[in-house]
């Protein structure tokens, strides 16, 4: 059989690989997104982003229907997606921490705070604590060097942290899950 | 990359009329404008160091190994990328520019494996050549920081490695997919020291790419490299020959090792193909050594008998005493041959003059009667020479084609990345085609209009087109009033203005909406410069002279005509089918398209070859097939056709083939008609001979030979002592003296000898006293019979329709990773894409018939049934299906019709009423195929060939 990529078949019925609610749910949300940004002039970055901001990364299948879509290729969609570290392509944990490690912040002891995330509570620069609950990245200058260290949780911006002032919010991150 | 003994000029040629003055190393240097520092240095012998130009791509600027000075200039600009200006002053040594050089050299090489004597690229590697030119010594920065040494080698393609450690991301692969190839299926990912080259999130084998090598082309290390070099190393010399695959002919240098080819390297100077190759020319051509060739001549009386090895003396005189025992037995006219379009011009010749002049009959036909008979046909009536107008290089000023039954990312992919890159410079595009082919939507290339017609309806979609353009007013009256028969041109006019043809009337009929073709014919008639590219879907049609013409009216009416950009572009199937028919081929045309009704052109041949000639037409191959089941047709001689699997209605065929008393089959493998045969000559593949070969542009290539013919005997030399065993000996040394015959016979190549298609690289026909150095663009002046010649194009249904018992059509065509029959193709790692013919069905007409993506499925005609594998894609259209006829045991041509063109016979592949079944096991006529290829095989030599490769 032909390698060459083809257009995918509709699922045999009952075949259970599209009808996966989850995987129709994902798919629906990038079609979505292509829709929304298709008509805009360079529209990939901004489908990327709205990907991003609906399901939290940008999953495999979202290549195909970008290409297809803007009439790219693949790899073409492959290459923007892979340069900017901004965008995932597996699913973070629940709360997403960019901890600023840009000059100000680094001056300022953003360090120890990265090494209190490990120790304390398991979250290593780049990784998800293992309860899936909280990803830590690092983001390079929020434009709050004033109020440095900063950090971006869930998409909040929070100055002046310490690694008590951390506790703290990982506390009420907490309290809001039981709630 | 090209070996390191071909120049590379850094940056692309820029032509222009104005010219620039410079000076390079106080070298006073003058180039056409817009032309880079680099490529002016290196037009006057200054090599600059360079790592990421090469002059197949634009300039890119980033490995900054290529820096010069320039006198009145701060810094240090990159040569590949700085213009020449009056006046410069360009310096390319200097103290500072070597620091800056080896620093570049240190930076790179301190991330690159240093094992040069053991990799592939040694002897031919630019890095290797650069850290030379630029004296690196030492590397400061030592080898034991971070690096991408330890980076994984991607060998999922069957025909090149991807080692990302030998890689220094210069992007020329990245470069050489999206601007040659245009298939954009690399990319760099990641970003910063983390930059990689990738085949998108997969590798190759799973991404997008076609493997057309040009990216191994580009590359100038070793990551991107054959797996050939990596085992057999780098080639001692290079021969430069034609591919032997489609009608493209692409000029390429066989890169050899004594009489072994190591690599098949497409040829920069070439004119057909500037450098670039697909998948087939450039990488398999494997089948030429491979083990399943016939390399000794043997003998049966009975096809049920087993085959005897004898020498080939005696394989020849018992070939020629056959051939005169039917003679005496049934007549002259009992017996036959046909000629191949893939064999050379000389061979070719040959074998019709044997037949005239040998069997005495003009009992002649070739394979071109299958494919583009309506193109000799409906052109020569038009405008009088059967062949395209153009050559490919007139796309470069298309301002809008339309491309029509042909699928040239697949056929002809070659040309096909040059319609793209004409097409992402702004050209538009028709795509009239009952399949969503490749072209109407492609990374970064899109139809204006795919007009997605019901098979069979071509003359209507070309009628509506024509009536719009009309009596919209859109009719270029002065060009056709000047150019051509003015009043056919009125019989024509009142004939498609008629309300009949308006597309409202045919929209119905032809399954594209009224307004399409209405934007369609407005988009064509108002584009400067219209272009048409056709395939076989125009020609295999029971109107397919009809649509020729249409065509040839379409582009007439527009006046598309006699300039570059413009024209009639058929495309040709295998790699001399224009070659084949110019030589003679026709059962009613002797060489030069000359009627053998014509007694003066019938004397000249006379004189020369010493024998009368047959004033009647001979046989079509239908003819003979029809004439061998009822008796009066006994012998055959068939060279390089595979009948038994191209021709359609297989049941017919082989019952024809089985009644023949003597069938000479001349292969270089044991094929599906080599099965019915009395005797089998091994054939000479095309790195075994020397010869021409002549492209879909008329372009008269050589063909060289780079090795001894593997059976000892090139075919012109087998056709040659075939014909002297028959009385008539034939004196040649060397094909060279066959073209100078055809030169002395054929007005239309008068000029035409070895020695100046040495000198010129290659020749369009016609070349004679009028055009010495050959014709790029036909019909400048005038058409070539004078006026162009409007053909009224009544739209006739094709008499195969729908049924319920029936109620698909089934339309046929190929896959770009195999060729024609798939004799050489199947023999390459190229199945690794395409194992088996698989049946295309729309979603719709799958469910109907409860029918899932990659079953068995039946496919049943009034003809025969067979079963194939179903592929759901909405490539489709509902109500059609699709297949290709690359694997004998498909069986796609059982099932195909007796239907043909009404001018040329050519037949109705395009359209047959098929019913798609779901479940299937095997055919009955599969079953058969099965037992008596067992049983052929079993009656081989033991140490000889096996039989095709299953």
């Amino acid at each position: 059989m032909t390698k060459r990529p083809e257009p995918r078949p509709p699922a045999p019925a009952g075949s259970g690989a599209d009808t996966d609610p989850s995987r129709a749910a994902i798919d629906a949300a990038i079609d979505a997104a292509i829709a929304e940004n298709r008509d805009l002039r360079g529209a990939t970055l901004p489908i990327l982003h709205a990907i991003q901001d609906r399901l939290g990364y940008v999953p495999p299948a979202a290549l195909d229907r970008i290409a297809k879509a803007l009439n790219l290729s693949r790899a073409d969609v492959h290459g923007v997606l892979t340069f900017y570290h901004d965008f995932r392509t597996s699913p973070p944990g629940r709360h997403v921490l960019k901890l600023c490690r840009a000059e100000a912040c680094q001056a300022m002891g953003c360090e120890r705070v990265e090494r209190h995330l490990a120790e304390r509570h398991g979250a290593a620069m780049h990784g998800t604590t293992s309860d899936g609950r909280l990803t830590v990245e690092p983001v390079y200058c929020l434009g709050n060097c004033a109020l440095s260290p900063s950090l971006l949780l869930d998409g909040r911006v929070h100055g002046r942290v310490t690694p008590e002032r951390l506790d703290a919010l990982l506390a009420g991150l907490a309290a809001e899950e039981r709630a | 990359m090209y070996s390191n003994k071909v120049q590379d000029f850094g940056t692309p040629a820029r032509p222009a009329a104005k010219s620039v003055a410079l000076q390079i190393d106080g070298q006073p240097v003058t180039v056409p404008a817009g032309t880079s520092v680099l490529r002016a240095a290196a037009l006057a012998g200054v090599n600059i160091p360079k790592l990421c130009a090469t002059d197949s791509l634009e300039a890119f600027g980033s490995c900054r190994l290529c820096l010069v000075e320039v006198e009145g200039r701060r810094g240090f600009p990159a040569s590949c990328t700085t213009h020449c200006e009056p006046g410069m002053k360009v310096r390319t040594q200097s103290r500072k520019l070597a620091d800056l050089r080896r620093g570049v050299m240190e930076l790179y090489i301190s991330d690159h494996p240093l094992d040069c004597l053991t990799c592939p690229a040694n002897g031919n590697c630019e890095l290797q050549d650069m850290a030379g030119v630029t004296g690196l010594r030492e590397v400061r920065y030592g080898y034991a920081g971070e690096n991408h040494l330890a980076a994984p080698k991607d060998e999922s393609n069957p025909y090149f490695t991807f080692d990302p450690t030998k890689c220094i991301v210069c992007s020329r692969c990245v470069r050489a997919c999206d601007e040659i190839q245009g298939t954009f299926a690399l990319t760099v990912q990641g970003r910063g020291f983390g930059s990689t080259i990738a085949a998108g999130p997969t590798n190759f084998l799973d991404s997008e790419c076609v493997s057309c090598g040009a990216c191994v082309q580009a590359c100038p290390t070793s990551t991107l490299m054959e797996k050939s070099i990596v085992d057999q190393g780098q080639p001692d010399h290079a021969v430069d020959t034609t591919c032997a695959y489609c009608g493209v002919g692409c000029a390429f240098r066989a890169e050899m090792k004594g009489s072994e080819v190591v690599r098949m390297v497409p040829h920069k100077d070439g004119k057909a193909n500037h450098g670039h190759s697909c998948i087939k020319g450039r990488f398999a051509w494997g089948y030429a050594t491979h083990p399943d060739r016939v390399n000794t001549p043997m003998i049966r009386s009975k096809i049920t008998d087993p085959w005897r090895e004898v020498s080939w003396d005696e394989a020849i005189a018992y070939a020629a005493s056959e051939i005169k025992r039917i003679q005496a037995r049934y007549g002259k006219d009992s017996v036959g041959g046909i000629t191949s379009s893939r064999c050379t011009n000389e061979e070719t010749y040959l074998v019709q003059k044997l037949v005239r002049a040998g069997f005495g009959n003009n009992n002649v036909d070739t394979c071109a009667r299958v494919c583009h008979s309506p193109t000799g046909y409906g052109l020569k009536t038009t405008l009088g020479e059967s062949a395209g107008t153009q050559d490919f290089d007139s796309v470069e000023h298309t301002d809008c084609m339309i491309v029509i039954g042909a699928n040239p990312t697949d056929g002809h992919p070659v040309f096909a990345s040059r319609m793209k890159q004409r097409l992402r410079a702004g050209a538009t595009l028709i795509v009239i085609d009952p399949r969503r082919i490749d072209l109407v939507r492609t990374p970064h290339v899109a139809a204006d209009f795919h007009l997605p017609l019901k098979p069979g309806t071509n003359v209507a979609v070309l009628n509506a087109m024509a009536h719009v353009i009309v009596t919209e007013g859109l009719a270029r009256e002065g060009y056709v009033r000047e150019r051509c028969e003015v009043d056919q041109y009125e019989k024509w006019k009142t004939f498609i203005a008629s309300p009949k043809n308006s597309p409202e009337a045919l929209e119905a009929e032809c399954g594209v909406p009224a307004a399409s073709l209405r934007g369609a014919a407005r988009l064509f008639a108002k584009a400067g410069n219209g272009a048409i590219y056709y395939g076989l879907g125009v020609t295999e049609h029971s109107q397919g002279s009809t649509t020729v013409m249409a065509i040839a009216n379409l582009a007439m009416v527009t006046g598309n005509i006699g300039r570059p950009g413009v024209g009639v572009n058929p495309l040709r199937g295998q790699n001399n089918v224009q070659g084949s028919c110019d030589m003679g081929s026709f059962p009613h045309e002797l060489p030069g398209y000359r009627h053998v009704g014509d007694a003066g052109v019938r004397e000249l041949f006379a004189t020369t070859w010493g024998v009368p000639i047959q004033d009647e037409p001979g046989l079509r191959i239908p003819n003979m097939f029809d004439a061998a089941i009822d008796g009066s047709f006994k012998g055959l001689y068939v060279q390089g056709e595979d009948i038994a699997q191209s021709d359609p209605d297989t049941k017919h065929v082989q019952k024809a083939l089985e009644s023949l008393e003597c069938l000479i089959v001349q292969d270089i493998f044991l094929c599906e008609t080599a099965k019915y045969a009395h005797v089998l000559l091994p054939g000479s593949s095309f790195l075994e001979k020397d010869g021409t070969f002549t492209n879909a542009e008329r372009r008269i290539s050589r063909v060289r030979k780079v090795m001894p013919p593997l059976a000892g005997m090139a075919d012109w030399e087998v056709t040659v002592a075939l014909s002297r065993a028959l009385g008539y000996p034939m004196h040649y040394d060397h094909p060279s003296q066959v073209m100078d015959e055809i030169a002395l016979l054929t007005p239309t190549f008068t000029g035409v000898s070895y020695d100046k298609i040495d000198r010129l690289g290659s020749i369009q026909w016609p070349c004679n006293d009028a055009a010495p150095d050959g014709t790029p663009v036909m019909h400048e002046q005038e058409f070539v019979r004078g006026k162009g010649r409007f053909v009224v194009t009544e739209y006739v249904a094709t008499p195969e329709r729908t049924t319920r018992k029936f109620p698909l059509i089934l339309t046929t065509g190929r896959i770009l990773s195999q060729y024609n029959v798939g004799a050489q193709t199947r023999r390459t790692e190229n199945k690794v894409w395409h194992d088996a013919d698989v049946l295309e069905i729309h979603p719709h007409d799958a469910e109907q018939r409860g029918i899932t993506h990659g079953e068995m499925v039946s496919l049943q005609s009034r003809k025969g049934e067979t079963t194939l594998r179903a592929v759901v894609t909405e490539r489709m259209q509902p109500g059609v299906v699709y297949t290709t006829f690359h694997h004998p045991e498909s069986g796609v041509n059982v099932v195909t019709t007796e239907n043909s063109d009404w001018a040329t016979n050519c037949p109705e592949y395009k359209v047959t009423a098929v019913q798609v079944v779901a479940h299937a096991k095997k055919s009955e006529w599969q079953r058969g195929f099965d037992s008596f290829a067992s049983q052929q095989e079993g009656l081989l030599p033991k140490t000889a060939v096996r039989g095709d490769v299953r």
